[in-house]
């Protein structure tokens, strides 16, 4: 390389960097600078109106699993912690399967529609998934109540005799994340099955496999990475929900994002909310951590087939 | 139905479940909008038409300072948001990869992959310390905290339009021995325009949405209309809250079809 080429590869890179730096700047101030604090704050003591005190302890750790008893000083497991815990998992684990029970079947019927109509299809599934989760919540929240939509339907059809009471129970925050998160399901579905090649169902079914047959031995392991790619878009949000479990699960049924803010709030433990804070982080991280390193392995293996 | 013949991507019930998860989708979505108009005061029983709650909800004071509040924040968020960005993308598009691009990239995709919560707890605990050492209380937290996690959404429409402009026309220009302020002004602006606009449009849509983040940097009475909405809910729904819902809803729809107009066209 010459001297002259070489000088502009660093002047290239130089301005790319210079160009970046507002942005990294903002995003340093409001985004991932603050994230550094929470883990700071996770070593030190509660105060006793909230906020901190400046003595370094373990206890917003340990208190994520363990309480101390008042009188005898020892530290024992925190089952209510340990159920908010197991909610916030199996709830998010089910809604994942919920959602691509469903949004398969969708995916798949958008992805074989003519070519001119598809992106008609595909512009309903994205307007809910831009809308307000918030609005969509309040939505989902009137159909279920105990005077909703779904209980008059029901009553009316006579397959209940009296209203369902499901506002405020595990139900009903299930269904509401369901109902929001079902487009992040079906978007990456989409884009799987869309590059799907269709004639290897013809090769199939030319060769007498029955159509569970297909499915199962053909269709999904080609939309694998789709199924991967949506599952990580449901579940990763879905374990930090905050909005759909407070209006529809009430005060009680708490998952980790409400748990974290109760300790901020009326909990006043602003080291053991920060802990809490960094362990859903790591959850988090490693989900996607997993979902790179599967894309990556996928990749290597297409490469070499 | 005139063709029945075999058809092999025909799976038996994909379509019936595809078109009741559309009737799923829309449902509620309608039942809200159809609620916003009901004269009476229930949610869930109509008894006839009117426009008394968006009357309602137009002169509570509570609602016009919290969407006066909304749209400040979130025009000022995109267009800080969308001017980092578009710089950004220019910084990391259509030249040689530098070292320190990957964690450039990992730095603006940050907020699509850090749990809500965890950014608006980080948001709370920073900017707690920094009100009690400033005593600035005003809705500067708010812009700035919107503008970060807006950048990704910003960033991503511009970037995608970038890549798929080559340099021929810029190269073309120096040729012609326009200075480099002049081509960008006279053909790289022009031709990134719809990107920057989609980018902006995003980050508006973004902004204007948020209640996590929102519910915990606020201070006392710097309510937003999602926040407000939330805190309504401990007092029943009315009407009033479904024609706020519908003036938002509105309002997306209109802006994400212009979005997908201008993105579209882009071949």
């Amino acid at each position: 390389m010459s001297s002259a080429e070489e000088n502009a590869v660093r002047t290239s890179a130089r301005n790319g960097w210079l160009l970046s730096v507002p942005a990294l700047i903002v995003l340093a101030l409001a985004a991932s600078g603050p994230l550094l604090i929470v883990a700071v704050y996770s070593f030190l003591s509660p105060g006793q109106y909230g906020n901190v005190v400046w003595d370094f302890s373990l206890d917003g750790w340990r208190g994520i699993l363990f309480t101390k008893d008042i009188f005898s000083e020892e530290y024992l497991l925190a089952d209510a912690h340990l159920t908010i815990f197991w909610r916030s998992v199996w709830l998010s684990l089910t809604t994942t399967a919920i959602t691509f029970l469903v949004g398969f079947p969708t995916a798949w019927f958008i992805a074989t529609q003519p070519p001119g109509r598809r992106p008609m299809w595909l512009f309903l599934i994205t307007i809910p998934f831009w809308t307000n989760l918030l609005i969509r919540t309040f939505a989902i929240n009137e159909i279920i109540r105990t005077e909703g939509l779904l209980n008059q339907l029901l009553l009316g059809i006579g397959l209940i005799g009296s209203p369902l009471q499901l506002l405020y129970t595990d139900t009903a925050v299930l269904i509401g994340m369901t109902y929001v998160y079902l487009p992040l399901m079906v978007l990456p579905l989409y884009a799987a099955i869309d590059r799907f090649d269709m004639r290897l169902l013809e090769a199939g079914y030319d060769l007498y496999a029955s159509r569970w047959q297909v499915l199962r031995r053909v269709i999904l392991p080609i939309v694998k990475p789709g199924i991967v790619a949506g599952s990580i878009l449901v579940f990763v949000p879905a374990l930090g929900a905050y909005v759909t479990p407070r209006v529809l699960g009430g005060g009680k049924n708490m998952m980790i994002g409400n748990f974290i803010e109760l300790q901020f709030g009326q909990g006043r433990n602003w080291p053991l909310g920060a802990a809490l804070s960094m362990t859903l982080l790591v959850i988090v991280m490693g989900a996607l951590l997993f979902y790179v390193r599967s894309m990556s392995r996928q990749d290597r293996g297409t490469d070499n087939g | 139905m005139a063709d029945r013949s075999f058809s092999p991507s025909r799976i038996p019930g994909f379509a019936t479940v595809a078109v009741l998860a559309f009737v799923a989708l829309y449902l509620p979505i309608f039942t809200l909008v159809a609620f916003s108009f009901n004269a009476g005061r229930a949610v869930n029983q109509w008894e006839g038409f009117s426009l008394h709650w968006y009357g309602v909800a137009w002169s509570n004071t509570a609602v016009q300072d919290a969407t006066m509040r909304s749209l400040l924040i979130a025009v000022m968020a995109a267009l800080i948001s969308t001017l980092v960005a578009t710089m950004a993308a220019l910084g990391t598009t259509r030249r040689r990869r530098f070292r320190g691009q990957t964690f450039i990239y990992a730095m603006i995709n940050q907020p699509l992959m850090v749990p809500e919560i965890v950014t608006a707890v980080a948001l709370l605990i920073f900017f707690a310390g920094i009100k009690v050492a400033t005593g600035y209380q005003g809705l500067g937290y708010l812009i700035l905290a919107h503008s970060a996690f807006c950048i990704p959404f910003a960033y991503l429409p511009i970037r995608a339009r970038l890549e798929g402009m080559d340099l021929a026309l810029e190269t073309a220009a120096a040729d012609l021995y326009a200075t480099p302020w002049r081509i960008f002004r006279r053909v790289t602006l022009p031709l990134m325009a719809p990107g920057i606009i989609a980018g902006a449009m995003l980050a508006f849509v973004i902004s204007l949405d948020d209640v996590v983040i929102t519910e915990f940097v606020k201070s006392g009475g710097q309510d937003t209309l999602p926040t407000y909405m939330l805190g309504q809910l401990r007092r029943g729904v009315t009407p009033e809250v479904n024609a706020i819902s519908t003036i938002l809803l509105g309002l997306t729809v209109v802006l994400l079809t212009v979005f997908f107009l201008l993105t579209r066209n882009r071949d």
